[in-house]
């Protein structure tokens, strides 16, 4: 089967510039690189179905004319997908706008208290709560051995 | 058989109930149910002893080779009696035990009673998957009941430990056990019994079972877990040490030891861990000054005991064994209980502080010393039978170096059972005598009972000889039949017998001399310490990989992914880019000079700093794509993409009304080039995929086939119609779901609570004051009222005329698309969103009142009525014996109207026109009137504060 070059390279740049946005902190950015990467793999689905040919409307064209349906349909769902996410993820940055005067996407605080304890070569907060005393460390309601005093 | 375990678990269930009405007396009540298991099982001795074996077997998942298939035979017998009837005493014991207030009882009454449910199911358990299920109820059980006070740090360690410890046995064991059903078809042990398989695969098999066996039987290395399990109050360890759990593990062994013995390893795995453990547990029970703590570690000590002897697997050993076995439920228990009195009734269990208990409670010490005598193998008690007959055995059957380990053992048993007593019990020079409560008579009777029956049963060797002989015959035949007697003449035995009573008397006599030898050799090494370690290491390295990996940033872990995508797919595709590759330019000129359109779009929008115009950008590029899709041959793609495209650019637009309008300034730094680099990666990586992908292909795509019966079935003339209506509708259903989900995620986002409350009349609007309402005439509504709703300054003429020309034409649209659609461009997506552009239209030129005129309904009822006539559509087909989401097609004969063809499926699209139609009129009721109404209150507020301001 050909290669359309030119619907490839439209998908292929789409594609790059979107990754290189939803790389961003801002929430619209990144949802700008989301439509965007949208848009080229959709456009992919358009490469992948085939050469160009007639709507795949019976009547209209011959059958062996016509355009591939089956990833139009595939994409005709991922189109309006994305209409919803579009709506969800504005909702989200509008939100987070409200909250904290930015829309940017934060780093959790968690992972970084993690990461200190890894670079600090220290076991978990709760390691020291389920593991550390036992029964060979005179604790409550456990007595020493015998020898240990005389 | 099945019934009796059934009955544990539903009383278990019932114990919280019952705490609150009879509070301790619960104990009494729930030790029927053990108590009956006793009795049936005492009921059938004589079956069982003639060689009988009781079987019930129901299939439960005979794919995987797995039936609740129970069975009983001596062992099975010998065991069900030890678990029913010291169950039965413990819990009756219980009931003095503790208090009535005591807030933990409904709970731990229950786990008692389940654990006592589930060790009976394990030792019936025919069908090693189910045993192995029973197996682990009982670990989740101790667990339970070993961290039965949960404000107590030791105890939850504990029980933490011991859970652990036998779970990763537990583990190991159902590996083997699977590895097993696999070589030989079946999980049944009498069937491995009987027909062992052999080979490398089979000893592993074997081994990891064991590994099972002796971590729950608390077998050095894993010995250490059950003297912490001690931290559990005295009856569960009662019961825990001398009747169930750690049995587990000696149960299983004696179970397959007639057919595993022989295996490689096998023996000198469990010699030499079973006497280690013998002695370890010994010279460790020497230390201690608590009497609990010395017992834990007796039974570790003989745990090793009864594991050398059950594992030689010859005829005398399992004599020997099960004598041994059951003497030792007898003694362990009845010393536990009379520990458990001790430090009720005394107040503390430290040897130190004790003195002269004896003589406070003559009973109670009479069933101890009977107890602790035969502990240590004096005559005339079980244990001495017991002990008498191992050594005949071992003597026959194993090496000197067993015996003499064993015998070693022995003189340990025999002077920290003398340390019990003197430690218990004892008046000591120089300690003030114990105060101590009078022991209720039903307190003492469960220890009593347990010490008269080792008593007893030590005259009765003959009987029990005969009792045991089924069991004893699966093993080769010998040339001499051992005996379980109090008197076998002078022989070996006996004076190996006298040997340990001696020197654990000397050794009790000298025992300053002996603790100051132990003080000298005392290491700091211990099981305990590396299980520690590897915890600790566990944690560590799970702090290291959680710290490497989870950095917190969304964009490092997109980018890991992408790098991932780079590295290995696209490696693959760079070896596999060859010269050949068949190109074409583009299918008509125009793909060029559009798609040249959209790159130039894609580079600006990356390089805008401003919110509005990066949209705008976005939203070219989209409509780019929606041309191409036309060029391509898909204007249904096209048409829903422009609709798409223009309902987000307005949302986008209502939204960033609120939004900052230029990004946050950030430097061209080097993670800026960086994410360049990877878009510009990706970007390649992409178009290399498609190239090989598109030159990969060879087969007729499927849809070839798909024409004619779009038309013959589907009944309609727009393939792309038809597939997403009826060759996958499954998928629009799926797809009109996540519609509602993302609609009512923003509602939610922005509402904060309900939506209900959003729509608002012009009726309702108060006239002002000064203005005389005019009358106007009833069932009139008034269009596009701009003077009441919208402030001159807002308002636009000329799209209010627009509108008043466009509303109409566009829902009159909508409906032909809706209908249309099947046949031609159309379908219920690009008619919803045609109407909800109307919508969109009128809330635009007149403002949110107008809105709620045009479209006076929740949108949250809209999609929901939309979603319920979809799956009405879809389930229609099953009432008329179809199949769902299947479509009919029916001619009508209207005579001179002529003749409407209908299929069935266009009720599924009103569903999908419905949830788009919701769908648009919550983004307009949310980030239309909501946000509206926000700025408008904003801007109030901060009118009146400036008017505060300049009043002050």
């Amino acid at each position: 089967m050909n290669a359309n070059l030119t619907l490839i390279l439209t998908a292929s740049f789409l594609c790059g510039t979107g990754v290189y946005l939803i790389l961003e902190r801002s929430l619209t950015r990144v949802l700008v690189g989301l439509l965007m990467l949208g848009n080229g793999v959709n456009l992919l689905f358009m490469v992948a179905s085939g050469p160009a040919g007639e709507p795949p409307i019976i009547g209209s064209a011959h059958a062996e004319d016509m355009s591939d349906p089956l990833p139009q349909a595939l994409v005709l769902t991922a189109i309006v997908i994305a209409l919803g996410t579009t709506a969800f993820l504005l909702a989200m940055a509008h939100r987070s706008w409200q909250l904290n005067g930015h829309d940017d996407v934060q780093d959790d605080v968690e992972d970084a208290a993690i990461r200190l304890l890894a670079q600090a070569d220290e076991a978990s907060d709760s390691h020291d709560l389920s593991q550390e005393l036992t029964t060979d460390d005179p604790g409550e309601d456990t007595f020493e051995e015998e020898g240990a005093t005389t | 058989m099945l019934a009796l375990v059934a009955a544990h678990f539903a009383l278990a269930a019932l114990c919280p109930a019952l705490v609150r009405f009879l509070g301790r007396r619960t104990f009494l009540v729930v030790a029927v149910v053990p108590l009956i298991t006793f009795v049936w099982a005492l009921s059938l001795t004589a079956r069982v002893t003639d060689g009988e074996t009781l079987t019930q077997d129901v299939e439960w998942l005979p794919s995987l080779h797995f039936d609740l298939a129970l069975n009983l035979g001596v062992l099975q017998w010998l065991m069900t009696l030890i678990v029913s009837g010291i169950g039965v005493l413990v819990l009756a014991y219980c009931a003095w035990y503790f208090e009535d207030d005591d807030p933990s009882l409904g709970q731990f009454s229950g786990v008692f009673v389940a654990f006592a449910g589930a060790m009976l199911g394990l030792v019936l358990s025919d069908d090693l998957l189910l045993l192995y299920v029973f197996w682990e109820l009982t670990t989740v059980f101790s667990y339970l009941l070993i961290g039965n006070d949960p404000a107590r740090r030791a105890s939850r360690l504990a029980a933490m430990q011991a859970l652990i410890v036998t779970t990763l046995g537990g583990l190991a064991m159902l590996v083997g056990i699977l590895m097993l059903g696999q070589l030989s078809g079946t999980h049944r042990a009498s069937e491995l019994v009987s027909h062992p398989p052999d080979g490398t695969v089979a000893t592993v098999a074997v081994v990891l079972i064991l590994v099972g066996a002796l971590s729950k039987s608390a077998l050095i290395p894993f010995h250490f877990w059950l003297p912490g399990a001690m931290a559990a109050p005295t009856p569960v360890s009662a019961y825990l040490h001398a009747a169930s759990m750690v049995k587990a593990g000696v149960f299983l062994v004696a179970l397959l030891a007639p057919a595993f013995a022989d295996v490689p390893g096998w023996r000198a795995t469990v010699l030499t861990l079973g006497v280690l453990t013998m002695l370890l547990g010994g010279w460790r029970a020497l230390r201690q000054y608590d009497v609990k703590l010395l017992l834990a570690y007796g039974t570790v000590s003989q745990l090793g005991f009864l594991l050398v002897i059950f594992s030689v697997g010859t005829r005398n050993t399992a004599l020997a064994g099960l004598a041994m076995l059951l003497a030792h439920a007898l003694f362990k228990a009845t010393l536990f209980l009379v520990v458990g009195i001790i430090d009720h009734n005394a107040g503390t269990r430290d040897l130190r502080e004790l003195s002269g208990v004896a003589r406070k409670m003559p009973v109670v010490f009479v069933a101890a010393t009977v107890a602790a005598a035969s502990m240590a193998g004096l005559p005339p008690l079980l244990g001495f039978v017991g002990k008498e007959s191992v050594f005949g055995a071992l003597v026959e059957d194993t090496n000197a170096a067993v015996v003499a380990g064993v015998v070693l053992g022995s003189v340990l048993t025999m002077a920290y059972s003398l340390r019990f007593m003197w430690g218990a019990f004892g008046t000591k020079p120089g300690v003030a005598e114990t105060s101590v409560e009078p022991v209720a008579a039903g307190f003492a009777a469960s220890p009593v009972i347990l010490a008269a029956l080792t008593l007893a049963l030590g005259f009765l060797g003959p009987g029990l000889t005969h009792a045991f002989e089924p069991h004893l015959d699966q093993f080769p035949e010998t040339d001499h039949h051992a005996e379980l007697a109090l008197w076998h003449g002078l022989e070996l035995p006996l004076l190996l017998s006298a040997v340990a009573v001696g020197v654990g008397l000397l050794l009790f006599w000298k025992r300053r001399l002996f603790a100051q030898l132990q003080a000298l050799t005392a290491s700091t090494w211990s099981a305990e310490r590396v299980y520690r370690a590897g915890m600790r290491a566990v944690d560590r390295s799970a702090v290291e990989v959680t710290g490497l990996t989870q950095r917190g940033s969304v964009a490092a872990y997109l980018a890991f992914i992408l790098l991932v995508v780079l590295a290995l797919p696209g490696a693959v595709m760079v070896i596999n880019l060859t010269d050949d590759l068949d190109v074409v330019l583009w299918d008509s000129p125009a793909q060029g000079v559009v798609g040249a359109l959209v790159v130039v779009a894609a580079i600006f929008t990356a390089r805008s700093r401003r919110r509005l115009r990066a949209v705008i950008l976005v939203g070219t590029t989209g409509y780019g794509t929606a041309m191409l899709f036309l060029l391509h041959g898909a204007p249904d793609l096209a048409l829903t993409q422009i609709l798409v495209e223009t309902t987000s650019l307005v949302v986008f637009v209502l939204v960033l009304r609120r939004l900052p309008e230029y990004f946050t300034d950030r430097p061209l730094s080097g993670r800026r080039w960086l994410r360049m680099l990877l878009g510009l990666a990706v970007g390649l990586a992409v178009a290399g995929f498609m190239l090989l992908a598109t030159n990969a292909r060879s087969g007729d795509p499927v849809s070839v086939d798909y024409p004619e019966p779009a038309l013959a079935y589907g009944g309609g003339h727009n393939i792309v119609s038809v597939i997403l209506l009826d060759i996958r509708a499954w998928d629009t259903m799926g797809e009109i779901s996540v519609l509602v989900a993302a609609a009512t995620g923003v509602a939610s986002l922005i509402f904060l609570d309900t939506r209900l409350s959003g729509i608002r009349r012009v009726r309702e609007i108060p006239y002002p004051e000064t203005v005389e309402k005019l009358p106007t005439s009833p069932g009139r509504r008034v269009w596009l009222p701009g003077p009441r709703t919208l402030s001159p300054d807002r308002r636009s003429i000329i799209f209010e005329v627009v509108t008043r020309l466009m509303f109409h034409t566009m829902v009159v649209l909508s409906i032909y698309l809706l209908f249309a659609g099947h046949n031609h461009v159309g379908g219920g997506f690009a008619a919803g969103m045609v109407t909800g552009l109307a919508l969109m239209v009128r809330y635009l030129a007149g403002g949110r009142y107008e809105l709620d005129e045009a479209a006076p309904v929740d949108a949250g009822i809209l999609m929901g009525t939309g979603l319920f006539v979809a799956t009405a559509a879809a389930l229609a087909p099953i009432a008329f014996g179809g199949v769902v989401l299947q479509s009919a097609q029916i001619d009508f004969h209207l005579g001179p109207l002529g003749d409407p063809h209908l299929v069935t499926s266009v009720f599924f699209d009103l569903g999908v026109y419905l949830v788009v139609v919701g769908l648009i009129l919550d983004l307009l009721r949310t980030f239309g009137s909501r946000l509206d109404r926000q700025i408008l209150s904003e801007e109030r507020a901060a009118e009146s504060a400036a008017a505060g301001g300049v009043r002050l």
